[in-house]
């Protein structure tokens, strides 16, 4: 499709806008050549972002099975709530924000319930800034005792590439440790890897081939007894909540993702917010400001020199932990565990279906997600596991998360979350099996697939490499 | 899985085919092109560069992560194959006939490992 420049005729343009009511000066620098800006009807820019729209795909398009993304169904109920004038125009400056106060504090003290933990800040941005925000909490501890030799976070190889890349950001090194067979974190390397140089680990569980690492309390201790501390990566939380607690795992500090686990928009329909909770003796470290409650009354109470100082203006995404904290109370306690239970039967059901026909990592019981690996398949016909994700495109399915995680070859990763039907789980068996059927019998019409989507196979290297950031003009 | 035993190799899985006492040519070893997984994209060396032994002189990125490729010995970077620019799965298909860059003026060699000990090595890292 034509873009907004090449659909650009000059002298046409919207319906008259009225007055400028901001008296004109004249700036010292101004610029010398005109902006070259397109110029279109309100009809040709109504058109041209409807068309954009058609050629997306949301989870109200269809089935988003997308591994470790948790892309579940987003309640109409959360913007509502979000769209409240009392939520939506106001200034993080300004007094009278009780109820916003109220929200705020309430919504730490709902998540500190649901992971075990003491305190919270809602600044972090998104998953990966939290990660970042955990992880200086972590070196700030290691700096006030003086333990600064402290400087390498323990990482399996099953983890999440944020992890390793948060570490790194952060100053650490990085320790990579192999799985065991059975896909948890294996002991005995754990315990080669941690020493006087430990500054902590780093874990998501359930882990991301959808296994709930059975020696969870054991992998705290050993790093724990090093002197060092855990984080828990809290992308995989929707499988476990409501049901067990990072903070008894023995997690030190957690992150959450509410476009995740707490059904607010991910990806392109963010912003996102990636709150990060801790037990109460590293509270001191955490940024931003406190909310406490008095009689009723909310205030805010800056933290003192031990914080590690802001992450994010004010409170982060507001308006995203209004969307969250919706959710919760749509829930309620009983719905918590609810949505963790039905995520991890969605998750068998579908990984029954598929099992006896596809090359499933997960040998028995998975938590939220499994691992498909097509290495098999590839080495007899060439169909790998980028050709099921493009064909899956073709039947109104978002692919699978692709080539990760990294220790299994040929990757497709399937979380199906909680929010989809019984007849939607059958439908997408159903097509998942017609396309293994059709690889072996036809490879070339998946190697060629998508067939009917506007864009096929694009140069996603080039695009990553050599981005085109503007439009040429010819002149 | 191929590994010749011509050639010498690194830990961090680079093959090294002697030209002369002085001169060498540099690949990834089949067993780094398997666990890669599709090669998309390679990073070469500028000419004239520095390669110090163990550490990053170039990167590929394959369908799963972009991974440095280190120097398996020290030297000065003489010619880099720029065929692999257009073709990055030829070191998929043929990984020791895709050598990356030739060194020359070459040290830094007495840590790399026989065909013997490499496959030895692998199997250990697999485990």
């Amino acid at each position: 499709m034509k873009t907004l420049f090449e659909r650009s005729v000059t002298g046409r343009h919207c319906t008259i806008l009225p007055a400028c009511d901001v008296p004109e000066c004249t700036p010292e620098i101004t610029r010398k050549s005109e902006m070259r800006l397109p110029e279109l009807s309100e009809t040709d820019i109504s058109r041209h972002y409807t068309e954009l729209a058609k050629q997306t795909f949301g989870v109200n398009d269809g089935f988003y099975p997308l591994g470790s993304c948790t892309m579940k169904y987003n309640p109409k109920i959360n913007e509502t709530a979000a769209a409240l004038p009392g939520f939506k125009n106001i200034h993080p400056t300004q007094d009278h924000v009780q109820g916003c106060l109220e929200l705020l504090h309430t919504a730490e003290e709902y998540l500190c319930e649901i992971t075990g933990m003491d305190a919270m800040t809602f600044q972090p941005a998104a998953g990966a800034h939290g990660e970042m925000t955990g992880l200086l909490l972590i070196k700030r501890y290691h700096e006030l005792k003086g333990n600064t030799q402290r400087n390498k976070i323990i990482v399996p190889d099953s983890a999440h590439g944020t992890n390793p890349a948060s570490s790194a950001m952060c100053g650490f090194t990085v320790i990579n440790i192999p799985s065991a067979p059975d896909g948890c974190v294996d002991l005995d390397k754990l315990r080669e890897a941690c020493g006087e140089d430990t500054a902590g680990l780093m874990l998501t569980n359930p882990n991301t081939l959808g296994i709930f690492d059975k020696n969870i309390s054991e992998i705290t201790k050993i790093v724990h007894e090093a002197g060092g501390l855990c984080y828990y990566d809290g992308a995989n939380l929707n499988a476990v909540m409501g049901i067990v607690r990072p903070g008894d795992m023995g997690f030190d500090c957690i992150h959450l993702n509410l476009h995740k686990s707490f059904s607010t928009p991910h990806g392109g329909g963010g912003p996102g917010s990636g709150p990060v909770g801790c037990k109460a003796f590293l509270e001191p470290y955490l940024p931003g400001e406190r909310i406490v409650e008095k009689d009723g009354e909310y205030a805010l109470d800056p933290r003192g020199a031990e914080s590690i100082g802001a992450v994010r203006g004010f409170h982060g995404n507001f308006l995203v932990v209004v969307k969250a904290f919706t959710y919760l109370l749509t829930l309620g306690r009983e719905g918590v565990p609810e949505v963790a239970k039905n995520a991890v039967l969605n998750a068998n059901y579908l990984k029954h279906l598929l099992e006896t026909t596809y090359d499933v990592t997960n040998k028995g019981i998975c938590m939220h997600e499994f691992v498909i690996t097509m290495e098999e398949m590839k080495k007899i016909n060439g169909v790998s596991a980028m050709d099921i994700a493009k064909a899956l495109q073709d039947y109104g399915i978002h692919p699978p998360t692709m080539y990760f995680p990294l220790n299994v070859h040929e990757a497709l990763m399937v979380e199906p979350t909680e929010t989809e039907t019984k007849e939607t789980l059958d439908e997408v068996a159903k097509i998942f099996l017609e396309l293994h059927a059709k690889a072996l019998e036809d490879p070339e019409y998946l190697h060629s697939a998508p067939h009917h989507s506007a864009i096929t196979r694009p140069d996603e290297v080039t695009a990553a490499r050599k981005p085109v950031l503007r439009f040429p003009f010819n002149d | 899985m191929k590994t010749p035993e011509e050639l010498k190799y690194a830990k961090t899985h680079e093959w090294v085919r002697f030209i002369s006492d002085t001169e060498v040519e540099v690949g990834l070893s089949d067993f780094a092109q398997d666990q890669l997984g599709d090669l998309v994209f390679v990073n070469l060396p500028d000419v004239d560069a520095e390669a110090v032994e163990g550490e990053a002189i170039c990167d590929v990125e394959s369908v799963k992560a972009v991974s440095d490729v280190n120097a398996p010995v020290s030297g000065t970077v003489t010619e880099v194959n720029e065929a692999l620019l257009d073709a990055p799965e030829t070191i998929n298909s043929d990984p020791y006939g895709a050598w990356l860059f030739r060194l020359a003026n070459v040290t830094d060699t007495e840590n790399l490992l026989d065909a013997e000990a490499y496959i030895k090595f692998c199997e250990e890292e697999a485990h």
